[in-house]
């Protein structure tokens, strides 16, 4: 089943994505940012990286994109929509996923591993996990830092400890539907043993799991 | 003093012999844009003047290297059709100028360095030297080149595998900050600076020419050269990583799709050298429309956009029929683009601006024709004092030893800095930061590429040839213990002020340890770069080579040991030669007292004994861990910290303890293996504890000691 | 006292986040806008009731941490 990854100028994480969902047996395609339409795919990923530099704030020039038209689109009819890091963010600023994310309560860049939990197994991207799984998945960002007034988030993974100041430890956040996922920790990142951890691929595979049940575009 | 008294040759940093060379290159007296194009390709930064007659004595060949120094970036063989480009580079005074910035545009520049070869940048490194954290001054700086290192490297999105952070009084008032970059490619991908053939294209890519980094070009600007103008201080160059993050997609998009001839990055010496040196190599000239390049600020005259040295720009020669296709990826990549320039058949580059001839001059004298000084050498007479007064320990106590040398920044964990750095990216990092070397994987094929730099100002202060050689050697064995053959070197060569001829005896000594050490270890030097004149009120930095050694594993071992592997019962084994009594250059004589003493020399046959027996046992033992910064008790201690295991350890004494001498490394083994040659059982692991001797320290006390060091240096 | 600082980068140092905003801009369809740059104001509120002096303060501050005088100018605004 094929699933875009969307690229806008400053991505820097699609070839990551594309070789993890890859391997698990989905046909990841690149998009380009201009892209309006996503006929034909059965999901689609906002990867990570620095969009548009980062420039005024993180993913507001990028939730602007002509290819957000089709994506929106595709959350609306219930298909799977994953955003990781920048694309989280991208889909906070897009209005796709409440709140926002904000820089980190320690106003530094943090990139390490760290422990999060799975708490809510009802969205495409949990999936395939138990409640209560822990998994060691990398975290890498600057902007990781969620905020959610309205209190209206679905928060699906929770970080053990409180790396960033995220509000209620968010790790990941779903819309109501559980089809539209934003994560701030990289599960593509850890995807084989030879790099620290394979944990993220649980989260992959539910991923993967869901786009199979997705009718296409 | 008024700037009518000045020359304008003087005013642009060129001595009156040098003037003279360029009016004889010319037969007449050069135009403002011809004199400044000389200025800064002839400037030491661009031409080597004072070091070039002694870089020659470096090893540059091997049957793997398939573009040694001279190019942007060396490049080497690796097997199955890939390659891999690897260039070192400092940002020594931009640096101290505005540290984000300075380094910011170090890492830009290292990038376009490696990309300008037509490889994909897949990791970098940084070395950086400051003077201590207790001044705030330094402080401020090393905070603002990790923040420039990590605000530039992750945006444009490039992993930053770490490097080395030294702390000495020496680099207070002037850092240093080098940059180094690996990338690889398909063999059919290799581009070169060359401009290709005559009736080719230049077509100027990237972000808009301003004032960047211009210092006396200025004055040129008016004729009066009034006093105003010649005040005015050069523009800081302001880094872009989303620019540069584009042009690297285009670029390679361009190379992918064979559309470039050649192409030339825009560094230092901006277009000046970006024209003259592709057309130099090709043997060719160049028409070049200066009304053409595209502009962040008005009014600009033509030696300012000679001589701008605006980041993120580079300038790639082209087949006619190919412009077209060329404008539509920068379009859609969304880069500016130029068609600035075309070659010309004869070796003359005739620049034009507002529709009048600027410059006329053969291309390749820019480069080929600079000056080229032998300046005087001389041993400091210093040093035999500094030989006679070894520092001498005695017996220390152990564990408080320990702890305060797991405390200076310059030993304990450098996590503060590289976890502010992405260094996950592109799934490639097999050995992270943290570890003596780091290790990528080749996506696609079996093997691993291994990289480490080492420097070290104080072993070279005391010893340079020495010191240098044995940077070689230990940059070597760590990439070793990951299970990687060296296969070759570059050098950063940050010095003093070459007019003094101690500091001359130091870059003969330095070049002389280097080549030495890789002649014995049959590895070539593929690139460097030479920094010269860090000081500060007159007084030199310590001699601070910095080798970066890359080595292949081929192939990667199944599980490439780590420092995180150790488990309880396993054996700890010492491989390499019985220390000596030696402390110089020692982080254990940092700690007590000034420089003194000559230090150890490298040995070549143990050196190499030692690196066989790494890469061999990189296959079979979890950890390796090689001994040098704090000596074996810190080497045991990482090793413990890392794992979360106690361990102890059956060895007594200040040398075997503390010492630094080289060609020794750990490795943590299950029981029951085949022992090695040059290896003496020295422990187990176990307990919660490091047990050395009668004393003791939990893993815990180690680890806070151990972390806190750079955090806790900063909150002073 | 109500004070404010704007602090804007030197116009002839680069400002590449402004660049791109204006691209984007652009994008949008507000193509006549020519030059974007992307600066900070600050306000601050200083103990004491002669402007004179308190900008004396407030331009101290901004040379010693306010602004980075390498890269930015200052302009301060007594506001009352």
């Amino acid at each position: 089943m094929r699933v875009a990854v969307a690229v806008f100028p400053g991505s820097n994480c699609e070839h990551d994505v594309v070789r993890a969902l890859g391997t698990l047996g989905a046909e990841p395609e690149l998009v380009w940012h201009r892209e309006t339409d996503l006929e034909g795919f059965n999901g689609v990923v906002l990867p990570g990286g620095f969009a548009h530099g980062d420039a005024l704030r993180t993913g507001a020039i990028a939730a602007l994109s002509p290819i957000m038209e089709p994506v929106r689109r595709m959350a609306e009819s219930g298909k799977p929509v994953l955003g990781i890091c920048n694309g989280f963010q991208i889909l906070c600023e897009a209005g796709m996923l409440p709140g926002a994310l904000i820089a980190n309560r320690d106003l530094a860049f943090i990139c390490r591993f760290v422990e999060v939990e799975v708490v809510d197994t009802g969205t495409v991207l949990t999936a395939a996990a138990e409640p209560g799984q822990m998994l060691r998945i990398p975290l890498n960002s600057y902007e990781g830092n969620w905020v959610d007034p309205a209190r209206t988030g679905r928060v699906v993974v929770r970080y053990a400890d409180d790396p960033n100041g995220s509000q209620d430890r968010a790790a990941a956040v779903a819309n109501e539907a559980g089809n539209v996922v934003g994560i701030m920790p990289h599960p593509e990142r850890a995807s084989d043993p030879l790099l620290g951890s394979d944990d993220g691929l649980v989260l992959l595979e539910g991923f993967v799991r869901s786009l199979r049940a997705s009718v296409p575009a | 003093m008024t700037t009518m008294e000045t020359p304008v040759y003087a005013q642009l940093g060129m001595t009156e012999e040098e003037y003279r060379s360029v009016v004889s290159i010319l037969g007449r007296e050069p135009r403002p844009a011809e004199l400044a194009m000389y200025s800064v390709m002839w400037s030491e930064h661009c031409s080597y003047k004072s070091s070039r007659a002694h870089l020659r004595r470096f090893p540059t060949e091997a049957p793997w290297v398939v573009v040694g120094p001279g190019e942007n970036a060396g490049v080497v063989d690796i097997g199955d059709g890939w390659l891999a480009a690897i260039r070192i580079e400092s940002h020594n005074h931009p640096s101290f100028v505005e540290p984000y910035q300075g380094a910011a545009t170090g890492v830009g520049g290292i990038l376009r360095d490696v990309f300008t070869m037509g490889a994909r940048p897949v990791a970098l490194w940084n070395q950086i030297r400051f003077g201590p954290l207790d001044q705030p001054r330094n402080r401020y700086l090393f905070n603002g080149v990790v923040g420039g290192i990590a605000g530039y490297g992750n945006a444009v999105g490039v992993p930053t595998l770490g490097g080395e952070i030294e702390f000495d009084d020496c680099y207070s008032g002037n850092p240093l900050v080098n940059v180094m970059c690996l990338g690889i490619l398909r063999k059919e991908q290799l581009v070169l600076g060359t401009a290709g053939e005559p009736g080719n294209v230049a077509v100027l890519l990237g972000a808009a020419t301003g004032r960047d980094g211009i210092g006396g070009a200025s004055v040129l600007a008016s004729a009066s050269f009034d006093e105003e103008a010649a005040t005015k201080r050069p523009s800081v160059q302001v880094g872009d990583p989303f620019e540069e993050k584009k042009l690297i997609e285009a670029c390679l998009e361009l190379y992918e799709r064979d559309l470039v001839a050649g192409i030339q990055d825009l560094g230092a010496a901006g277009l000046s050298c970006a024209t003259s040196e592709p057309a130099g190599r090709a043997g060719l000239g160049m028409d070049v429309d200066l009304d053409r390049v595209h502009l962040r600020e008005t009014g600009m005259t033509a030696p300012e956009i000679l001589m701008s040295e605006s980041q993120e720009r580079m300038l790639a020669f082209v087949r006619p029929d190919n412009v077209d296709e060329v404008l539509e990826v920068a379009e859609r990549w969304e880069i500016d683009a130029s068609v600035i320039g075309t070659v010309r058949a004869d070796d003359r580059l005739v620049v034009s601006h507002d529709g009048e001839l600027v410059a006329d001059v053969p291309a390749a004298s820019l480069a080929d024709d600079a000056p080229l000084y032998h300046r005087p050498v001389e041993r400091p007479g210093w040093l035999d004092d500094l030989w006679s007064r070894p520092f001498q320990p005695g017996e220390v106590p152990v564990i408080d030893t320990l702890l305060d040398l797991l405390r200076q920044p310059g030993v304990g964990s450098a996590a503060w800095a590289y976890e502010q750095y992405d260094h996950m990216l592109f799934l490639g990092t097999v050995v992270g930061p943290g570890h003596d070397g780091s290790l990528l994987r080749v996506a696609g094929t079996g093997k691993g590429l291994a990289v480490s730099t080492d420097g070290n100002g104080r072993l070279c202060l005391l010893d340079p040839r020495r010191g240098s050689a044995r940077l070689v050697w230990e940059a070597a064995l760590n990439v070793a213990v990951t299970g990687a053959r060296p296969l070759a070197t570059v050098d950063n060569l940050n010095l003093g002020n070459p007019e003094k001829p101690e500091v001359m005896w130091q870059l003969v000594e330095v070049v002389e340890g280097i080549s030495g050490a890789c002649e014995a270890l049959g590895i070539p030097v593929v690139g460097g770069n030479v920094s010269l004149y860090n000081e500060t009120d007159g007084a030199d930095i310590n001699p601070t080579p910095v080798v970066g050694v890359l080595g292949l594993a081929d192939p990667m071992p199944a599980l490439p040991p780590r420092l995180d592997r150790a488990e309880p019962g396993m054996e700890i084994w010492l491989i390499g030669p019985e220390p000596t009594d030696n402390f110089a250059g020692s982080h254990l004589e940092r700690l007590h007292g000034p420089a003194g003493g000559r230090p150890t020399a490298a040995d070549p046959e143990v050196g190499l004994a030692v690196i066989d027996e790494a890469v061999r046992l990189a296959h079979v033992a979890p950890v390796l861990h090689d001994v040098s910064d704090g000596g074996l008790a810190v080497t045991i201690a990482e090793i413990c910290i890392a794992s979360g295991v106690g361990a102890t350890i059956e060895l007594e004494g200040t040398a075997e303890l503390f010492g630094e001498d080289p060609h020794r490394f750990v490795a943590v083994v299950t029981p029951g293996w085949d022992p090695p040659a040059l290896g003496r059982r020295i422990g187990v692991m176990g307990g919660d504890s490091l047990r050395i001797g009668d004393e003791s320290v939990s893993v815990a006390a180690l680890a806070e000691a151990w972390r806190g060091a750079i955090p806790e240096a900063m909150r002073s | 006292m109500k004070v404010r600082v704007t602090i804007d980068r030197r116009s002839e140092i680069a400002d590449p986040e402004g660049h791109t905003v204006m691209r984007a801009l652009h994008d949008l369809g507000f193509e006549d806008v020519q030059e974007v740059r992307m600066n900070r104001v600050i306000d601050l509120e200083i103990a004491g009731d002669d402007p004179g002096e308190v900008r004396r303060r407030v331009v101290e501050m901004c040379e010693k941490l306010l602004a980075n005088p390498v890269l930015e100018d200052f302009e301060v605004e007594i506001l009352g």
